[in-house]
């Protein structure tokens, strides 16, 4: 026990039994675990007509001031000793200490009832916000075409530039590996058959036409549809957005219009990126697996897969893009200002887009079903 | 509880320096201070002076460019160590509330992390706390998002305070306050000054509050302190700052009350 520890002495020597307190009566000390247990049983052994010494106390703070008030059931001991400064605390203590906060409202039926109908109406909402965002993208566009001088080309090359460029060695690695496993996988099967000349078929038109925008899609939805809300987030967290709209500077046009822009743009290029690598990939592994010659494998791959498969992916990529945009920039428009809300909408925003890219994919090949074979 | 000789933060011929090769530039250029326990010490200097860097190197958050800074007798980045809240209460500039957390639970926040205290108790702490620097029980319940510019201050201060430290460093205690507010903040910070023996080291602008409460008031000015004494005699000191600070329009209407406020 050192000399800092709160405890107290009972002198009952004389008629008049005496509660001498000693050491710290503070915050850091009470806090310690189980100093609170040893402090509130030295109290319980108390007498309760007791004359209280706080005179030789080290330090009494509001938190020490608060337990002996508790103690002494919110009533003023008949006798103590103190100096103006405690009591004065304990003063404040007292004058403060029987409001309680408000309890939380009690449990019934109707709130689960409730909850339930607040979460179909927010779906309702995020529906109608997600129209009233692409009815602003087409306004907005209609508008850039009137004047494109005005424009926000400055931002649509920098968000080109992070969204495009600097996602290609991501691409290129996953969209390679993914070719190679691929083709392994394949090796396997077709050498049942002794179809082995058929993975230029099946690598070409699976690669060009679903896997490669798929997984560029969903790797650019992680890296730029994360950062597109955040981005916007922060921007509503420190109160940028409302100084925007002060100057009359509309988000949809400045904020909105060019990520979806540099999207649209990009995301079509980096498609064909990550198809390329993946071929490359596929053309490593068949040559290593089944002795297929990449020179064959080049002859063969415009006979097995035909061009409209080309500029089905890349439309199908270009809307993946502006999807993307626009899914990051709804969540992070409805960003509340703390830092909760801010993590809660970056997820929610990856895990749709992620989501909203697979069922465009999903319509795209109902669709398009006669388009390319 | 008297206020002995003991020196609180002391900062030995401190450079702060910021940007990286040709860029870089000194905020403090061989600065010396040092602050007694139970005094109450005002900085103030121009915008860009760099008070608020100060208060963040006695708190540890930044590294000296060269020099030294003693925080309660240690080196200023071993204090932000487990059990800092029991020895330095902070008020930054905004607030810098949690957010996620609501008001209670935000000023109770390091005294429940502490973790040897029944629940119970913490939330009592935290209202008499809450209670202590204006606010409204019914405020407890509520997230700092919704909270005004003043209400964000109380609340920051009341979490400064919650563990009672011996130590406290104000960022603007009183901008954003309105003068009734500022003058329940200057009455709060006296009393507990007077019973707990406080040391409290502020940046402010308001004269108001400068004159009510410091008992030493240190000049930044060309990369130091200019000069530090009482109110009044750095009132008198001759340099350009301080003469425009004092002795302008606002500074007389301040130091007009000030021999009866100031005890």
């Amino acid at each position: 026990m050192t000399d800092s520890t709160p405890r107290l002495e009972c002198q009952s020597a004389d008629a008049a039994p005496r509660i001498v307190l000693l050491g710290r009566w503070g915050a850091a000390e009470l806090g310690q675990r189980g100093q609170w247990q040893q402090v509130q049983r030295l109290l319980a052994g108390t007498d309760a007509d007791a004359a209280w010494d706080l005179t030789q106390m080290a330090w009494l703070d509001h938190l020490g001031a608060q337990l002996l008030w508790r103690h002494w059931q919110g009533q003023w001991p008949v006798q103590l000793h103190a100096s103006a400064a405690q009591r004065a605390m304990l003063q404040r203590v007292a004058q403060f200490a029987d409001t309680a906060a408000a309890p939380a409202a009690p449990y019934y039926f109707g709130r689960t009832v409730e909850k339930f109908g607040t979460l179909i109406l927010a779906a309702l909402v995020h529906g109608r916000d997600v129209l009233l965002l692409v009815g602003q993208l087409w306004l907005d566009a209609l508008r850039l075409l009137r004047a494109p001088h005005k424009g926000p080309w400055r931002d649509f090359s920098g968000h080109l530039f992070n969204m495009g460029a600097t996602a290609l060695p991501i691409t290129a690695l996953v969209g390679f590996l993914i070719g190679v496993v691929l083709a392994y996988l394949m090796a396997l099967q077709l050498r049942q058959f002794g179809a082995e000349a058929f993975i230029v078929n099946i690598l070409g038109i699976s690669l060009i036409r679903e896997l490669g925008p798929l997984l560029a899609a969903i790797l650019v939805a992680g890296r730029s549809g994360s950062a597109i809300t955040a981005q916007i987030g922060v921007m509503r967290v420190t109160e940028e957005l409302d100084a925007m709209q002060v100057m009359g500077i509309s988000h949809g046009f400045r904020l909105v219009l060019p990520r979806a822009m540099a999207l649209a743009l990009a995301m079509p290029l980096v498609s064909l990126w990550t198809t390329l690598a993946a071929l490359m990939g596929g053309i490593v592994a068949s040559d290593l697996v089944m002795d297929i010659s990449p020179a064959y494998f080049w002859q063969a791959l415009p006979g097995a897969v035909q061009v409209s498969n080309l500029w089905l992916a890349s439309v199908k990529a270009m809307v993946f893009g502006i999807w993307i945009a626009l899914i990051g920039c709804h969540w992070g428009l409805r960003v509340k200002p703390n830092t909760q809300s801010l993590g809660a909408g970056t997820t929610a925003s990856v895990v749709t887009s992620i989501t909203m890219v697979i069922v465009v994919d999903a319509i795209f090949a109902i669709a398009f079903k006669d388009v390319g074979f | 509880m008297a206020a002995n000789a003991e020196t609180m933060i002391d900062i030995d011929h401190l450079w702060s320096i910021f940007g990286q090769g040709e860029q870089a530039f000194a905020v403090h250029q061989d600065l010396c201070l040092q602050v007694q326990r139970g005094e109450m010490l005002s900085i103030v200097g121009g915008s860009g002076t760099g008070k608020t860097v100060l208060l963040r190197q006695i708190l540890g958050l930044l590294t000296p460019g060269k020099g030294r800074v003693a925080t309660l007798g240690r080196p200023a980045a071993e204090l932000c160590r487990e059990g800092a809240s029991a020895r330095v209460g902070m008020l930054f500039q905004h607030g810098a509330l949690y957010s996620a957390f609501n008001v209670l639970d935000n000023i109770a926040f390091a005294l429940r992390e502490q973790g040897g205290l029944p629940d119970a108790v913490v939330r009592e702490a935290a209202m008499i706390k809450l209670q202590m620097v204006g606010l409204k029980p019914e405020h407890a319940s509520r997230n700092p998002a919704d909270l005004s510019g003043g209400m964000i201050k109380r609340v920051a201060l009341a979490r400064a305070l919650i563990m009672d430290p011996p130590l406290l460093l104000l960022d603007e205690p009183t901008a954003g306050l309105d003068p009734t507010s500022s003058d329940e903040f200057c009455a709060l910070l006296r009393q507990l000054h007077a019973e707990l023996g406080l040391t409290v080291v502020m940046v402010t602008h308001d004269l108001d509050t400068l004159f009510a409460l410091s008992t030493r008031v240190a000049v930044l000015a060309e990369k130091r302190v200019l000069v530090s004494g009482t109110a009044q005699e750095v009132a008198q000191f001759e340099h350009p700052f301080t003469t425009t600070f004092f002795q302008g329009e606002r500074g007389r209407r301040a130091m007009a009350p000030a021999p009866h406020t100031a005890d």
